[in-house]
């Protein structure tokens, strides 16, 4: 298994390391040429402003956005989850849209908002949730599933192969949520 | 500042990581920055060239120039305030600044003691010239470090000394035996959980930066190819020619810092560089400021 971890901006070397762990191979995506033999995507945190930007400029934008309407897994984190959003509260500069969600940017304010709880998402229990700067989910199609809620706010979904998330997973020691990605990825290559 | 908190003032490092941090003095040129792709700004009154140019006692900037900055931009803001000078950190934290800078390029306000960053909610950069300086200021509470570089000169050689002063001392103490450590944090002067971190990592603690002089999308990917994890510019985009088309060459070499043909597109055409000046020609040393 091959998973692309994109490498424009942000904190894609803790991605990179969890998989590992997991026993996955990893190659960073920076160019249009490293695409090739991919079976699943992680769009790490990071600025959303600043990774967008660089995903037309370097030519990846339309490929990446083809291969998930295709149903290539992927696996989106906090600025992630912003650059897959169809749509984003008071904010009219979308990105890749191919998640039917809407996403309010920095939904818990400033650093000084930043914080840590656990939580259940999806049937794992006890999750820990990092949000920094974070965004959270305001509205969802009637085909997504929500996976988790903190405080009232959706903070995790899943619609068909893409998985977006308010958090961070790949700033705890918890690889459940790479695991089950993994198991996505797995079962679209069977 | 609990245990959590510091790591989620860390954590906020690591997503800035890649980027390129702007200095800014107006909303408008905060917004160039962010539509540029800068990953953060740096909200100050003056750059460091004009700091130097003007002379004077610098401090930290009006806090109403700085909230201007907060409502143009959606990325991270930072700003200044002077070495030791914990008040003026707590008046940006009032203002919910997203990254203090207790930096080196205002006049220090102590000359013994650094802020004890350890009492704040808010995270703070500090500058470094070597591991003894960055592992200081981290035990102080520091939760990114930066080159110190020479700020305002557009000269990046002093950023180029210190990163690989840092790293040179990283891979020694990575070499040392363990009973060695003892001896050399008393030589470093910090503490030993701190530099057995360092030896176990082979890095820092924290993400760490380059910063001071960076001019060229070629010297900011010189810096990243040299170990930073990203890099601050400062006076090197807004006193050029085109700051719209540099900062955006700056930001791509960030991210493709070893794609020599992509760099080499990245340079042409930018327009008139900052002058700079050599550290020989100048009067005030900031990098001496706060060790």
């Amino acid at each position: 298994m091959r998973i692309g971890v994109v490498a424009v901006q942000g904190a894609f070397l803790e991605h990179e390391k969890m998989l590992k762990e997991l026993g996955a191979d990893c190659v960073e995506i920076r160019q249009k040429k490293d695409l090739e033999g991919i079976d699943g995507f992680i769009f790490p945190g990071g600025e959303s402003t600043v990774q967008g930007k660089l995903l037309k400029e370097l030519d990846l934008f339309d490929p990446i956005q083809k291969a998930i309407f295709n149903g290539m897994p992927v696996l989106a984190t906090c600025a992630g989850l912003i650059l897959l959003a169809e749509h984003l509260e008071q904010d009219s500069t979308t990105h890749l849209q191919t998640l039917p969600v809407t996403v309010k940017r920095n939904g818990y304010g400033r650093q000084l908002g930043s914080f840590k709880a656990y939580g259940t998402v999806d049937d794992m229990k006890n999750v820990p949730l990092v949000f920094i700067r974070a965004p959270y989910i305001t509205e969802v199609k009637k085909e997504v599933k929500i996976l988790s809620y903190y405080e009232n706010r959706i903070v995790a979904v899943q619609y068909k192969n893409q998985i977006g998330l308010s958090f961070h997973p790949e700033m705890t020691k918890d690889t459940r949520i790479h695991e089950a990605f993994l198991k996505l990825v797995k079962s679209g290559k069977n | 500042m609990n245990n959590t908190q510091y790591e989620l003032n860390k954590g906020l490092a690591q997503m800035l990581k890649g980027g390129v941090i702007m200095d800014v003095t107006t909303p408008e040129q905060a917004i160039i920055a962010q539509e540029a792709g800068a990953c953060a700004v740096m909200a100050l009154e003056r750059i460091p060239a004009d700091i130097r140019a003007a002379g004077g006692v610098s401090r930290m900037s009006d806090p109403k120039m700085i909230k201007g900055i907060q409502e143009a931009v959606s990325i991270p803001v930072m700003a200044k305030c002077r070495i030791g000078h914990f008040v003026e950190a707590q008046i940006l934290e009032a203002i919910e600044i997203d990254y203090i800078d207790e930096s080196e390029v205002l006049s220090p306000a102590d000359d013994i003691y650094h802020i004890d960053k350890t009492n704040f909610k808010v995270p703070f950069v500090c500058g470094a010239r070597d591991l003894g300086e960055a592992l200081r200021r981290i035990s102080e509470g520091a939760s990114m470090i930066r080159t110190k570089g020479e700020p305002g000169t557009g000269d990046v050689v002093q950023a180029v000394r210190h990163m690989r002063k840092m790293n040179g001392e990283i891979r020694k103490v990575c070499a040392l035996s363990k009973d060695e450590l003892f001896e050399e944090a008393k030589k470093l002067q910090v503490p030993y959980e701190l530099l057995s971190y360092v030896h176990e990592n082979g890095k820092l603690p924290v993400v760490n930066f380059a910063a001071g002089g960076v001019a060229t999308p070629a010297d900011a990917a010189l810096m990243m190819q040299l170990g930073a994890e990203g890099v601050f510019v400062g006076s090197g985009v807004f006193k050029s020619g085109n700051p719209k088309k540099r900062a955006s060459a700056i930001v791509q070499a960030v991210t493709n810092y070893k794609d020599a043909k992509l760099i080499a597109k990245l340079s042409e055409d930018l327009g008139e560089a900052m002058v700079g000046i050599n550290p020989s020609e100048i009067k005030i040393i900031m990098e001496e400021r706060g060790k």
